[in-house]
């Protein structure tokens, strides 16, 4: 059954060199538990960005969190570049492995449907094959003769999301994206923090069924108020620009970075 | 900052114009002037009574109709139901392979930009990607790529999409896919195509005649400056209020 718990019990659930699942920036980021994971010490994450992240990744890495990352990008967006993605890449601390953004989704739904791995259509040419030894360039062994990219499932250990409603039961509420239920069918467990917790069931009616993730995938739910500030949550709130335009300035240093940390898990606690 | 407006207005006019008599334009994310130039088309068909043009802006919930999660997009390439796409890069080369990744040696590189996103896929899938980068110097522009992203032409594997076209802030160039290499259509206003060969580090062929490329009408102009602008602030609030402020 799902569980319903205190934030901190929440991110418990994550220890150190797990693989972590997060999705892209406005799609439904849980940031107050990145506050609370950082806060929580956990170090030697295997990153995996569905398909690419921003400022939650570029936390992660600047409070040394993460021992390897997989991803399509890291950017801030109209804030520019990640500055501690940046730094990190040229300082080599941690392992990378670059993707192209179908390939992420490819491997997930390999593991979706507990196949080893996806064919994909494209990227033959790319340097990415390059520096990805685990993809392979195949002959299709059946229909159409030509040449298919494979690559490898992923199954991350914890997939980490925020979304505005779960009911009682654990059904959680994901509207139109989609790419948050393909993230939990991949992971092995799935941690879903909500603005609120509903009295009404969910999946009741035909209409609001068709946007939810049911309970089965969902393990452990979390509340957390304004839960993706500073970034954006669909039908809730927009980014807090001013916010995001502030950390890409202070994280251009080290030392901007680490001040910046500290407020942000400072306003956490507040908030909570 | 009038004349940094003019210069984005006669891009985003530009890409309208390279998008013409398409269905379905997707546009990625960090690209306002790519975003606007598909809004453009798009309000200019409606206006016009041309065949309605579909349009998905990652990251918008107004201007995007998908509902089947970040995949959809790359579905529906594979489909073929994406007509045009915008690709940029930290570098182009001249046989139109990308660079998004960085320069030097992989993986530690000296200069690190975020990633090839969907490019790999999408260069072999969406027939009229248009190549976008707004600076026109021969860092960008080099002979060959430190990184390819996504390569423009491969032989032996059949594809349908790839490079159409070339936009920068100085000029305007054709791709042609059986030369594999770029063509220069047109220069921007005050640029000359001297500046263009001092500025681009890969070799073009070049008319003996080179054409001005054409500043947007009047019409053209109110519909940006209003309806344009407008649609585009949710997604890009900052870039729709500069241009909004500059008009």
């Amino acid at each position: 059954m799902t569980e319903i718990v205190a934030l901190e019990a929440l991110v418990a659930r994550v220890t150190s060199g797990q693989s972590l699942a997060v999705p892209v920036d406005g799609a439904g980021v849980a940031m107050a538990a990145t506050a609370a994971l950082l806060e929580s010490g956990v170090r030697d994450l295997k990153l995996i960005c569905v398909p690419i992240s921003g400022l939650q990744a570029d936390l992660l890495i600047g409070a040394g969190a993460v021992a390897s990352l997989e991803t399509s990008a890291v950017s801030l967006g109209e804030a520019g570049a990640a500055p501690r993605f940046t730094a990190g890449v040229k300082s080599g601390a941690f392992a990378l492995r670059d993707s192209t953004c179908p390939a992420i989704y490819a491997g997930l739904l390999a593991a979706q449907k507990g196949v080893p791995f996806m064919p994909i259509a494209g990227i033959i040419g790319s340097d990415l094959l390059e520096v990805r030894p685990d993809w392979q360039v195949i002959d299709s062994p059946v229909g159409e003769a030509r040449k298919v990219v494979v690559v490898p499932a992923i199954s991350p250990d914890v997939a980490l999301f925020h979304a505005p409603e779960a009911d009682r039961a654990g059904n959680v509420r994901i509207g139109r994206h989609r790419e948050l239920a393909g993230l939990a069918y991949a992971a092995k467990r799935t941690l879903v923090t909500v603005e609120r917790i509903v009295d009404r069931n969910l999946l009741e009616t035909e209409d609001s069924a068709a946007g939810v993730l049911p309970s089965l995938y969902v393990d452990t739910i979390a509340v957390a108020t304004r839960g993706a500030w500073p970034l954006a949550l669909w039908d809730e709130y927009p980014a807090d620009e001013a916010e995001i335009a502030r950390y890409a300035a202070m994280a251009r240093s080290e030392d901007g970075f680490r001040a910046y940390l500290s407020g942000f898990l400072t306003h956490r606690k507040q908030v909570a | 900052m009038s004349s940094e407006r003019e210069r984005r207005e006669i891009l985003i006019a530009t890409i309208a114009d390279l998008l013409d008599g398409i269905r379905h334009v997707a546009v990625g994310a960090s690209s306002p002037i790519p975003a606007a130039g598909a809004m453009l088309l798009r309000a200019r068909n409606e206006l016009c009574g041309k065949p309605q043009v579909r349009i998905s802006i990652l990251g918008s919930q107004a201007h995007n109709f998908f509902t089947n999660g970040g995949i959809e997009l790359f579905d529906c390439a594979a489909q073929g139901r994406v007509d045009a796409f915008f690709l940029g890069g930290g570098q182009i080369d001249g046989a139109g392979n990308i660079n998004l990744v960085g320069t030097g040696d992989y993986p530690t590189n000296s200069v690190r930009w975020p990633g090839s996103f969907g490019s790999a896929y999408l260069y072999h899938l969406i027939p009229r990607v248009i190549l976008f980068r707004e600076e026109h110097t021969p860092r960008v522009f080099v002979p060959k790529v430190d990184f390819v992203s996504a390569r423009a032409i491969t032989p032996g594997v059949a594809r349908r999409g790839g490079p159409y076209a070339l936009l920068t802030n100085m000029a305007l160039f054709d791709f042609d896919r059986e030369a594999g290499g770029f063509a220069l259509r047109s220069v921007h206003p005050p640029f000359t195509p001297a500046d263009i060969r001092e500025n681009t580090g890969f070799t073009y062929e070049e008319p003996e005649v080179v054409r001005e490329t054409a500043r947007p009408d009047t019409a053209t102009l109110a519909l940006l400056r209003g309806r344009i602008f407008d649609e585009l602030a949710e997604t890009y609030p900052a870039f729709a209020r500069t241009m909004k402020q500059a008009a």
